[in-house]
């Protein structure tokens, strides 16, 4: 359906509250940071406005660079790993009937009232050499002894992909079950197995909705704080947790804001490059 | 034999007999319509046929080999759905070669063998377009062309035409014969369009509640329908009880029809008669009495409807045999005994 384009200014109104909104929420408090990003900071204490670049200067260093690499490539991990198990789950689930599928989207969305605390301290339970699940493999002879699982980056991996994946399914679940279902049968009728048709015809024909999924776990992963504390070694913490020990252990605020400034940029440069790279291949 | 057999074919969904021990042999490059009202099984016996759907029992024999265990995509067959499963992220060129390039076949000879299709189906020059900026009739034509690439042994298709508009779709239906007559490829419609039934095929098969009712070639459904389910639902049809009276005469709604007798051992039972055969005459001997209650002047053809007794009779006459005929005129119903056909009741 094709609607009238907006002709007067009272046309654009119901655009205030969500303008309004923005502004005081999220421009307002940006611009407050990237500001800071470039003050001075006064020693042991707050800072001063000034226009230094000192906060960006510390940043370039191997330690940080590596920091930042790291949060990168965990969130990367996080959504390629969410969206491979969630996009045939989810396929799947859209060809079961209705009843299973309530059940389960019900299941999902209590996993998603569960806060970080409660899914990191879960899972240190869980890996744990104590309590943690390895104690039921010694009994079935698959394992000698007990033993933790963590901290690692197993660990991290696991409990970010437990906190992601029902996102994931409730993004790619609307998709899935517009989906026409003859397009495979059609696949099939033309000689494709059923495998080859999946993978030959729906995840190409969803491209587009697959790579918005991959963007939306990757920033809902790099803002990961608790997890990778809780479940991981220090050097499997990430941008989002040095961010917190400078702003609030290191009283640094400066240069908290110019790493949170840094990493919205880096972010916001894999975003467009992943639209770019997709954008070109559909008109090709 | 070659062609295409059911033995026996049923499909269950828990208790309910979607399709009930069909059986019909289809002869090699037969163009067969499955006609019937929504539900009826006819839908998924085609399904049963491209495999997509599983027979609960029977099988299904094409040219003597038993298809029944073989999975859909080594059956080499061609299906046009209903939705058309155009794949949206490919061009024309490339919907068309999916099935060749599932084959592995060269490059170049995808190439030729796509433009050759794509002049068969008349839109040479389209392998570029985006398979979105094409229009209705263009799209089932590609889908044509893709279920036709691999030159497949068999050629279903479900509801194809009914998305198209009404004159579209009869340029579609005469097109589409004269497309399987020129590859001689056996070919199944599953339509519940009657016009489209008579239009193309050489065998339609009319189902009802999961079984065949009749199969046979469009004019003997038509002039010769099997049941009343059949007269009923290909065109439009009078159906009149009769009764044989003790000088064994065929009565009908009172009066004996002239010529007319009823299968030994048969009673009572129906008449089916179409509107065209049936003759109205004013001041004529015999015939039933009526009284016309409306007339439906439509240019080419005029239907009159008469009340006799309290039953409706629709005569369907051309501008020329009309007479002077009108609303609430006292008139003749005259039933030709050859043009009646008795069925059972």
């Amino acid at each position: 359906m094709k609607r009238e384009p907006p002709r007067t200014i009272a046309d654009y109104a119901p655009l205030a509250f969500p303008a309004i909104m923005l502004i005081v929420f999220f421009v307002v408090p940006f611009s407050t940071m990237i500001a800071v990003s470039f003050f001075r900071r006064q020693q042991g204490g707050f800072y001063t406005p000034d226009f230094v670049i000192d906060n960006y200067a510390r940043f370039l260093s191997a330690f940080f660079g590596g920091v930042l690499g790291f949060s990168l490539m965990l969130a990367i991990t996080v959504a390629v790993i969410c969206v491979a198990i969630a996009f045939p789950f989810t396929y799947l689930l859209t060809k079961a009937s209705r009843r299973v599928q309530i059940v389960w989207l019900v299941c999902l969305l209590s996993v998603l009232s569960l806060s970080e605390v409660i899914i990191g301290f879960a899972w240190s339970t869980l890996f744990s050499r104590t309590a943690g699940i390895t104690n039921l493999l010694v009994p079935l002879g698959l394992m000698s002894e007990s033993q933790a699982l963590l901290p690692g980056i197993g660990a991290v991996l696991t409990g970010m992909v437990y906190q992601a994946l029902p996102y994931t399914i409730l993004v790619l679940y609307p998709a899935l079950v517009r989906l026409d279902p003859t397009l495979l049968e059609a696949a099939r009728t033309l000689g494709a197995s059923p495998l080859r048709g999946f993978f030959g015809i729906i995840v190409p024909a969803l491209r587009n909705t697959i790579v918005a999924t991959l963007i939306m776990v990757f920033v809902f992963a790099l803002g990961s704080y608790l997890l990778p504390q809780i479940l991981g070694r220090p050097q499997h913490w990430t941008l989002s947790v040095h961010i917190t020990d400078q702003a609030i252990y290191q009283s640094n605020m400066p240069f908290a804001a110019a790493m949170a400034v840094f990493l919205v940029l880096i972010s916001l440069a894999l975003v467009g490059l992943t639209l770019l790279v997709g954008g070109r291949k559909e008109v090709a | 034999m070659s062609g295409l057999v059911f033995n026996d074919v049923s499909k269950h969904f828990g208790n309910f007999a979607a399709v009930d021990r069909v059986n019909l042999s289809v002869p090699h490059g037969t163009f067969v319509c499955m006609l019937g009202p929504s539900g009826c099984g006819k839908t998924t016996l085609l399904r049963m046929v491209a495999g997509l759907e599983e027979s609960t029992t029977g099988t299904i024999l094409l040219d003597g080999k038993d298809i029944t265990p073989v999975p859909t995509h080594k059956r080499n067959l061609g299906m046009v759905f209903q939705s058309l499963a155009l794949f949206p992220h490919l061009t024309v060129g490339e919907n068309v070669a999916y099935p060749l390039r599932i084959r592995s076949m060269a490059k170049e000879e995808q190439k030729k063998r796509v433009e050759e299709l794509l002049t068969l189906i008349h839109l040479p020059g389209y392998a570029e377009r985006p398979v979105s900026k094409l229009s209705g009739g263009q799209r089932q034509r590609v889908a044509i062309a893709r279920a036709l690439a691999l030159s497949p042994r068999l050629f279903l298709l479900d509801e194809p035409l009914s998305a198209l508009d009404a004159k579209l779709r009869e340029a579609m239906q005469v097109e589409l014969r004269q497309l399987q007559q020129k590859l001689g490829i056996t070919t199944i419609v599953v339509t519940h369009d009657q016009r489209e039934a008579m239009t193309m095929a050489d065998l339609v098969v009319v189902m009802g509640d999961g079984r065949i009712r009749q199969a046979a070639s469009p004019i003997d459904i038509y002039r010769k329908p099997a049941d009343a389910f059949v007269a009923d639902f290909i065109g439009s049809t009078n159906l009149l009880t009769v009764e044989a009276d003790s000088a064994g005469r065929a009565i009908v709604l009172g009066q004996p029809v002239p010529g007319l007798s009823l299968p030994n051992g048969m009673a009572k039972g129906l008449i089916s008669i179409r509107p065209e055969d049936v003759h109205l005459a004013k001041n004529a001997n015999g015939g039933i009495r009526g009284k016309v209650t409306f007339i439906r002047d439509l240019g080419g053809t005029i239907e009159t409807f008469v009340d006799a007794s309290g039953t409706t009779i629709v005569a369907v006459t051309t501008p020329r045999e009309r007479g002077d005929i009108t609303a609430g005129a006292e008139v003749n119903v005259v039933l030709p005994a050859d043009s009646c056909v008795v069925l059972k009741q």
